[in-house]
């Protein structure tokens, strides 16, 4: 059911864990089956340096959050920004039609700590 | 790779000497039924004697038995014909939360059509009670439903109890044993009911098979008209290979069932007790001991989501299943388990090992030795579980 790109990042997934003290954390719940991803990066001149990732979701959502992190990291904030949630489902060489929804987490959660962060910035 | 099937309530293999005994009603015995000539003739025989397998297995009568195609049929035409054919006496209908979707969404469809409906709840292990109900039952009530075991978590419901009191009030009793036959003794004398439906491939008997047990006197209407089969109950050419197959299944699992579900029970157990001790924040769904069918583990693993525990699992050669919201088209948890009143959240960790013929301890202990480093790789990943650690801490 799911593709080989999938199931490599779901068993060995990349930028697991939550990165202390960091510059921007988002967290978003997928409301059509109640799974939710964690988003925690640091960033340094404008750039992601840093970003980890923690899921509670089915593989589809761990996959999806795996390989976002690796397309976002060492990008420009505006570069992270743009990128979609299809845009992460295509990354991975497509998802089963009932978990398009699962890749609706991934830059969301992103974008959210990337939010977090310039909300923080405009407060100092 | 190892494969381990550990999903024989999602369906079972189909015996050897059931399948051996099929292929001969595909090529060989090709005939149909309801022909005069001695093709025909043949299988007539043979479905005849299916039926009586099947009847002795649940100590009913031959011409109490009306094949389908399977479960969900049975439902189907248990409930609908039920219904339809009392229409003019009353319009109530009760059933359970924990019901299969093949009786659950007929009532549904029912009560938008003209007929009211009571689902009773059931307690934290899934089991409804006998008061519950006596007390839903109305004067207009025409059809009571219940399933004797439940797919899902193996809760074992008190049919016999249940059966006396809608024997009493002269209304008819349906029950779906899809998942106790061959398990625990299923007797439609001992259990009172009116209306029971079985389904051959539960019982390692071939798919798209099952039967409804009418008790002779009831009258319900029939689903599907046509060329008169079955008594006019179920029009169509019979699956007669398959209805055979279902015959035979039975007669092995007659012969088989005491001493199989002891050995069941056994690795139930050593499963269950296993998981319990060896994974932390674990809870198991559903009553322990004689209350559970013997080939039932269902647990929830907090923090984590089954869908990812199942393909874990699926590429170490386990097959399990799971209530999980991430696995079911609709992406709604189980509704067994929100019914049991856990929590979404708990009712998506969900995971659901149901044993069969072939299982051994060694299958047991390699799930026991696999699964906790799932789990915890799995919490290691989970937002919800280093909250937990926080506030446990
Ligand atoms: C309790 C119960 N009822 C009905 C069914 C449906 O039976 P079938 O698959 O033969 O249609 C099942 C099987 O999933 C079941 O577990
Ligand atoms: S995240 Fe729940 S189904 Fe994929």
């Amino acid at each position: 059911m799911y593709s080989e790109k999938v199931i490599d990042h779901f068993t060995n997934p990349r930028n697991v864990g939550e990165i202390e003290n960091p510059d921007g954390v988002g967290q978003v719940g997928n409301p059509k089956c109640g799974d939710i991803m964690r988003i925690t990066l640091n960033i340094e001149n404008n750039i992601i340096k840093d970003i980890k990732f923690k899921t509670f979701g089915c593989g589809a959502a761990v996959a999806t959050s795996s390989v976002v992190t690796e397309m976002v990291k060492g990008k420009t904030l505006e570069e992270a920004l743009a990128i979609t949630n299809a845009q992460v489902a295509e990354e991975l060489g497509g998802l089963p039609e009932t978990k398009m929804h699962c890749s609706n987490l991934a830059a969301d959660a992103v974008h959210a700590a990337i939010k977090d962060y310039l909300k923080k910035q405009t407060k100092v | 790779m190892k494969y381990i099937y550990l999903d024989h309530s999602a369906t079972t293999p189909v015996d050897p000497e059931v399948a051996e005994l099929m292929m001969k009603y595909y090529v060989e015995y090709y005939g149909n039924p309801s022909s005069v000539h001695y093709f025909g003739r043949q299988v007539k025989k043979a479905l005849e004697e299916a039926r009586s397998q099947v009847a002795d297995f649940i100590g009913a009568n031959v011409s109490e038995i009306t094949f389908t195609s399977g479960g969900t049929e049975a439902d189907n035409l248990a409930i609908q014909g039920a219904a339809r054919a009392q229409a003019k006496k009353g319009k109530h209908l009760i059933t359970t939360a924990i019901e299969h979707h093949a009786v659950l969404d007929t009532f549904k469809y029912l009560a938008k059509n003209g007929y009211e409906l009571t689902v009773l709840p059931v307690d934290e292990d899934g089991l409804v009670s006998v008061e519950d109900v006596a007390k839903a039952i109305r004067p207009d009530t025409i059809l009571i439903s219940v399933m004797h075991a439940n797919n899902e978590v193996g809760s074992i419901q008190p049919i016999a109890e249940i059966g006396k009191i809608t024997r009493e009030k002269g209304i008819l009793f349906h029950v779906d044993a899809v998942q106790s036959l061959g398990k625990i003794p299923v007797n439609v004398q001992d259990l009172n009911v009116d209306l029971l439906t079985i389904s051959s491939h539960k019982i390692y008997g071939p798919k798209g098979v099952g039967a409804l047990y009418i008790r002779k006197g009831v009258k319900i209407s029939p689903l599907v008209f046509g060329g008169s089969q079955e008594r006019k109950m179920r029009s169509g050419t019979e699956n007669a290979p398959g209805i055979i197959g279902f015959g035979k299944a039975c007669e092995l699992a007659s012969q088989r069932m005491a001493e199989e579900s002891k050995k069941l029970t056994k690795l139930r157990d050593m499963l269950i007790d296993g998981i319990l001790t060896k994974i932390e924040h674990v809870k198991l769904n559903g009553p322990r001991g004689d209350k559970r069918l013997p080939n039932n583990v269902n647990v929830s693993i907090k923090y984590v989501e089954g869908e990812s525990l199942l393909l874990s699992l699926d590429m170490l050669g386990i097959a399990a299943s799971s209530g999980s919201a991430c696995t079911s088209g609709s992406l709604d948890p189980s509704h067994v388990l929100l019914a049991m009143g856990l929590s979404h959240e708990v009712a998506h960790g969900s995971l659901r090992f149901s044993l069969g013929r072939q299982n051994t301890e060694e299958d047991i202990n390699y799930v026991l030795q696999e699964l906790p480093k799932i789990v915890d790789r799995l919490r290691a990943m989970s937002p919800l579980y280093a909250k937990a650690n926080c506030q446990n801490s």
